[in-house]
């Protein structure tokens, strides 16, 4: 076996470690941990990657028992690209939100936050990789707790609040989903991924135990649709995201998010088998709710004043259409779905690192009236800032246009809901330009003199004032213009992916 | 074509005008209203206690359900829309439970080869005689990894909601609880004096017995946490401060994890790359027996009674 084949091992217990090394660290010391381990794991991740890539997928034994008796862990090359994108997106997001984190956080305390994001990130790793239905709801819980530390950790009334609203309904998503694992196994009598498909192909064809089969299903999408917000339980996640500290925003967003819908495709695939999906209508009620979210998501986002809690707004709207690829229940429309996952979690976080950067030459205003004019202060998180709008409303070259393509190319494939996802498509479409372009303008309109006589806060930030956070900036514009060119080698290789699963 | 014309002559026309508009350099007040200096504000007592009286109405409004008429429907629906999310939910399951496999019966899909190879090889294969802890402590080890670290960070949760670290409001009379300590309360005392050391033998032993009986670190733990609690509330934070502060547990929790981590990963990197394990099995029923689950144990052990005590000392107000 290759050597490079432990990597995996060796991510998670890294991510793992880093944990506990970072409590007995000072602040200054755990953030260099920190990054240190978020790079080291990407590149390990890089190894993975280009060793799947020849070498096709593995499983890898974690102990020495074989896997219905020991637990074990299965690399593909979705996964590897996950891990990869992941890191990649978080290294971004922590350097990005530095300045913000040394302002906002009590020193004593600012080491147990990278306690958190360590434990997150190897949870995401673990959630990832695991081929394990019990150690991913482990992880689960992991990831639930280290999410909610990272809202609080910075101390003010809307963020304990939306902490504890975050943990309510997500210990609800996991309860739900820890209950469908429970009668998954009550009825198949395993835990392991690849047996509990054969035992759930016999009974989808026997029918004895078909009841207690859609209940679980049911209970497992609802669980993980809630952790992931979708629209009817979308209520925690404006606050959560609006007011935490800016990494925190853009981890929580672009990654724990889709940490869950991973698992969540991986349920599809791996454990329920897809024809088995598409037999029961759990589609059919993800595309309606998909739907609904991309309009009343952008709605508030429309109706919204804040720029944080637009932007959180907006991530509802494309929960929605990735939640709307998994209902047109189509390979093509997963596909989508798996796009739109490394294209939205890309482009959200540099609309958060950008917005902070506006906010913070405007005198840490949020509100949009403050914000008028704020692109001149600012001209490099001006231009961020439009960039993630531009491929959000699906502007060609960037991202979010090639997953608005893959989602009608998709939904070509499915007769009866054509009508109904281009409809979708064309109104979510029009609502995004409303209130992100009203955004773009706002920044671009130089100020008058009764925004700026009563602010002596406002100044001029140049990109020599945070050198890392421009750089940050022009790595995630060149992220997004990469996923949106090179769209096509990401999609096939993803596809390969895919088909790994089966 | 175009002509020259005198700027003053410009400065008349329209198009002058209109440009100074879009530019925002016009004053549209100059010269058509007249200017002076703003006054200063005086506030008087009587606008203090309006403005006093205004906010008070201006709260009521906002938080008094009776003025609000949005909120006062939202919270009548609420109540019904939870009770019939909570019925209809207990129906589900209920209807889910009653399709399952009878409890009990051989053909339950559950009595399959895995319980099967830990019943009848548990002993051989991990030589441990409470197949429950072979189970979760050697086949299932990343699991419980997972578990233990779930605890530690659920700590560090807890640290960061409840932690004072400012020292003003750490030092002020109402958030410190040891003023008033030690409360020598004799019944507590002497009852404590004699129970904590048998609760604390009685953890260890339940830690260390883990693989031999019913225990394990979890459970024993526990004991040993609660047996700290009982002596801090009886002789207070001086005496426990001793020999348990916010740097032992720090220590010992690092310590904990660290060692389990190390020691797990040379047993999955050994087991996934089909190398010989050096870590001998012992005989079954010695204490110093079943690789590594006894020093798991104690690791697990260790977080579990760390993280009770101070989940205790955090929710009490004072320092850590």
């Amino acid at each position: 076996m290759d050597f490079v084949r432990n990597f995996p091992l060796f991510c998670i217990i890294l991510t793992l470690f880093s944990g506990p090394c970072s409590m007995i660290m000072s602040g200054k010391h755990a953030r260099r941990l920190n990054l240190f381990v978020i790079g080291a794991v990407g590149l390990m991740s890089v190894a993975v990657f280009f060793n799947v890539l020849d070498g096709g997928s593995y499983i890898y034994y974690m102990g020495h028992f074989p896997a219905p008796w020991g637990n074990e862990i299965r690399v593909g090359i979705l996964e590897a690209i996950m891990a990869v994108f992941f890191c990649i997106i978080m290294f971004l997001s922590m350097i990005g939100g530095a300045y913000e984190r040394s302002q906002e956080f009590e020193e004593s305390k600012e080491n147990l936050y990278y306690v958190m994001v360590n434990l997150l990130l190897s949870s995401l790793i673990a959630l990832i990789y695991t081929n394990d239905l019990f150690t991913a709801y482990v992880f689960v819980e992991i990831n639930t707790i280290s999410a909610c530390g990272m809202i609080m950790i910075k101390q003010s009334g809307h963020t304990l609040e939306a902490a504890t609203r975050y943990m309510i309904m997500s210990l609800l998503g996991s309860g739900m989903l820890l209950l469908g694992i429970c009668f998954l196994y009550g009825i198949t009598g395993h835990l392991l991924m690849s047996n509990i498909k054969e035992q759930v192909a016999v009974i989808a064809a026997g029918g004895a135990y078909h009841a207690p089969l859609m209940i679980a299903i049911g209970l497992m999408c609802v669980g993980l649709a809630i952790k992931s917000a979708l629209f009817p339980f979308h209520s925690w996640l404006p606050d959560a995201y609006g007011y935490s500290t800016v990494s925190s925003a853009a981890i929580l967003s672009s990654l724990v998010s889709k940490g869950y819908i991973f698992l969540l495709i991986k349920i599809f695939y791996r454990v329920i088998g897809f024809d088995v999906i598409q037999e029961s209508r759990v589609i059919n009620v993800f595309f309606l709710f998909g739907i609904a979210g991309m309009m009343i998501g952008s709605i508030y986002a429309i109706k919204e004043d804040n720029i944080r809690r637009m932007i959180a707004y907006s991530s509802v709207a494309q929960i929605g259409y990735i939640y709307m690829g998994f209902g047109l229940g189509t390979q093509m429309g997963i596909l989508a779905s798996v796009y739109h996952i490394f294209s939205h979690a890309a482009t959200k976080s540099l609309l958060f690192v950008a917005g902070a950067g506006l906010s913070e030459c405007s005198g840490g205003s949020k509100k949009f009236h403050g914000l008028t004019g704020a692109a001149f202060r600012n001209r490099l998180a001006g231009v961020a800032f439009t960039v993630g709008a531009f491929s959000m409303v699906g502007f060609p070259l960037f991202s979010g246009f090639m997953s608005k393509v893959l989602f009608a190319q998709a939904a070509l494939e499915v007769p009866g809901k054509i009508l109904a996802t281009m409809i979708a498509l064309a109104i979510s479409t029009i609502l995004n330009v409303i209130y992100f372009m009203k955004t773009v303008v706002r920044i671009y309109t130089p100020a008058s003199c009764d925004v700026l006589c009563d602010a002596e806060n406002y100044k001029t930030v140049t990109m020599k004032t945070h050198p890392e956070k421009s750089v940050v900036l022009i790595a995630f514009i060149l992220l997004n213009l990469f996923l949106g060119l090179f769209s096509q080698l990401l999609t096939q290789l993803c596809e390969r992916g895919l088909g790994m699963f089966s | 074509m175009s002509k020259r014309v005198p700027e003053e002559q410009y400065k008349k026309t329209f198009s002058f005008r209109f440009h100074q508009w879009l530019n925002g350099t016009k004053d549209p007040y100059l010269d058509t209203v007249e200017l002076r200096p703003q006054e200063e504000p005086k506030q008087t007592d009587e606008d203090l206690e309006q403005e006093a009286k205004q906010r008070i109405i201006r709260e009521e409004r906002a938080y008094n359900l009776e003025h609000n008429a949005q909120a006062r429907l939202f919270s009548k629906l609420y109540r019904y829309f939870a009770v019939i999310m909570c019925i209809s939910l207990a129906l589900v399951l209920l209807t889910g439970v009653s399709y399952l496999p009878k409890f009990g019966l051989m053909e339950h899909p559950t009595n399959n080869e895995v319980p099967a190879r830990y019943i009848e090889q548990g002993l051989q294969e991990t030589g441990a005689i409470n197949i429950v802890t072979g189970m979760i402590l050697d086949y299932r080890a990343f699991d419980t990894l997972g578990e233990s670290h779930v605890l530690f960070i659920a700590t560090c949760t807890v640290l960061i909601l409840l932690r004072v670290d400012k020292k003003k409001e750490r030092e002020s009379e109402s958030n410190n609880d040891r003023v008033y300590e030690p409360k020598n309360d004799v019944i507590l005392q002497t009852v404590a004096k004699y129970l904590v050391p048998f609760i604390e033998i009685f953890g260890i032993y339940v830690i260390l017995g883990g693989h031999l009986g019913p225990g394990g670190g979890f459970s024993g733990g526990a004991i040993c946490g609660a047996g700290l609690i009982l002596y801090l509330n009886a002789f207070g934070f001086a005496k426990t401060e001793k020999f348990f502060t916010g740097k032992t547990y720090k220590a010992m929790c690092f310590g904990a994890l660290a060692c389990y981590s190390l020691a797990k990963t040379y047993s999955f990197f050994t087991g996934a790359n089909h190398l010989h394990s050096v870590i001998p099995l012992g005989t079954p029923g010695a204490i110093l027996s079943s690789g590594l689950i006894l020093i798991l144990d104690i690791c697990v052990g260790l977080v579990v009674a760390g993280t009770m005590y101070t989940f205790y000392v955090m929710f009490r107000k004072g320092d850590y």
